[in-house]
């Protein structure tokens, strides 16, 4: 814990993207694209934590995101928290919430669905069921459910 | 209605279903009414099949509009390479209405998004096919003189079976029970259960065909395939479970009626065909008047 607090503190100005679901972390870089990033980022997996057991953490130097952008990570990872910095301040901490809907950046799980065979943009619903999140999708009509959820 | 696309049943609502079924008994009086003599209908099935492009074109003739189109991908452009989205916005130009089959699951829903004019879904996939849906609830309203309260006995592969679960939603609508009769394999899945507890309704599950003969109003017979068995020794053993023959039908109530999509393999025994409660030649049958409804309804030519 003293160590991750460290780092934080130790961003002058960016994103902090706490309690990640330990096997998520890669799912979460890859999901708001930071494999492309020109800014520095941090990336912890299987990091101690007092209420997860382990987590990851990502920490993105000089980067804020809007909050339609952010609560994509929901999807992977519904406990995270996301923490701005301004001068080494702590000026903002949200907990992510799961958006109504989810357009272009998640993958049908249906081979057959029309998505995947025409330059179509994706929308799914985005619902809870029992077995966690439910994407439905607007076109085939079938769920994608949680460990299937694939980005594009 | 005008101007609306059909492309899953729970596009219409219950009383949108209802006036389809009361302007189809129009036209089951007065089947002949050239009021779209002045469109075209483009039906585009870029999959065959035979007996549901011939109703929607029959329905199309006796309504005295002109049909264009092509009844297999292989003679239209896509052989070529063309994206759906292509043919689709070519098609608009040349038609008033556009009616399709696709064996792609959503392709329907983004023909609609993408065409100038309206399109009705004449099956996509394993999805939807609401004009089949549409078809047995008229049967089913005119066998039994209601769609209320009713006792729904659906027989064969519930998993797959795409007309099951639509007909299940458009009956959830109506206070039916549900009564399900599948091998183990071939359940309903859950997800269109949850639409029947959502609704707080009843349903049955059986094993054994014979279970609801003495109660059901309406039998919906549907095909054991092959080749939906993992374990080809299941199939042996079920196969012959779900075939309804004349001397099954001891102590039915006399109005019961028994459904089916067809095409029918060995399901349905033909020595049932002569019974009072063979329907399913007529259930096809009702199935260009619903049709003739759905386009004048939805070309504007009946309110």
């Amino acid at each position: 814990m003293v160590k991750t607090e460290l780092i934080v503190s130790a961003l002058e100005n960016g994103t902090v993207i706490d309690h990640i679901d330990a096997t998520q972390v890669f799912r979460v870089m890859q999901l708001l694209n930071l494999n492309q990033s020109s800014e520095t980022v941090y990336m912890g997996s299987n990091l101690e934590s007092k209420k997860l057991g382990k987590k990851g953490i990502i920490k993105v130097a000089n980067r804020f995101f809007a909050p339609e952008e952010i609560n994509k990570v929901a999807l992977v990872s519904p406990n995270a928290t996301i923490i701005e910095i301004k001068n080494f301040e702590v000026v903002g901490k949200t907990k992510v919430s799961l958006p109504d809907k989810v357009k272009g950046i998640v993958k049908c799980m249906n081979p057959n669905c029309i998505t995947n065979h025409e330059a179509i943009q994706t929308d799914f619903t985005v619902m809870q069921g029992e077995g966690g999140t439910k994407l439905k999708c607007r076109y085939c009509e079938k769920f994608t459910t949680g460990e299937n959820i694939a980005f594009k | 209605m005008k101007n609306k696309n059909l492309i899953s049943i729970t596009d219409f609502n219950k009383e949108e279903q209802l006036h389809v079924l009361d302007v189809a008994e129009d036209f089951e009086r007065n089947p002949h009414q050239r009021i779209l003599a002045d469109k075209v209908v483009a039906t585009l099935f870029f999959e065959p099949s035979t007996r549901t492009r011939l109703s929607f074109e029959s329905a199309a003739n006796q309504l005295g509009a002109r049909i264009i189109g092509f009844s297999d991908a292989a003679s239209s452009s896509t052989s070529k390479g063309e994206s759906l989205k292509d043919t689709i916005l070519m098609v608009s130009n040349y038609a008033d209405l556009i009616v399709m089959r696709h064996p792609k699951e959503g392709s329907s829903r983004y023909a609609s998004e993408v065409a100038g004019v309206p399109v009705i879904n004449a099956g996509d996939g394993a999805n939807q096919h609401p004009t089949q849906c549409l078809l047995d609830l008229y049967s089913i309203r005119k066998t039994q003189g209601k769609l209320d309260n009713l006792n729904i006995a659906f027989v064969g592969d519930l998993k797959y079976g795409r007309t099951v679960h639509s007909l299940t939603q458009a009956l959830c609508n109506f206070n039916c029970t549900f009564h399900l009769v599948s091998p183990v394999e071939l359940k309903l899945p859950s997800y269109v259960k949850q639409t029947i507890k959502d609704k707080k309704l009843e349903y049955h599950q059986y094993t054994e065909l014979a279970d609801v003969i003495p109660f059901a109003d309406i039998i919906y017979m549907t095909r054991v395939q092959r080749e939906r068995f993992a374990d080809l020794m299941e199939y042996e053993k079920v196969k012959n479970a779900y075939i309804l023959n004349k001397a099954m039908l001891q102590g039915c109530k006399d109005s019961m009626k028994i459904l089916h999509p067809l095409p029918r393999v060995n399901e349905i025994a033909t020595d049932v065909d002569d019974t009072p409660y063979a329907y399913y030649f007529q259930q096809a049958k009702n199935g260009v008047f619903v049709r003739q409804a759905l386009m004048s309804l939805i070309l504007g030519a009946k309110q």
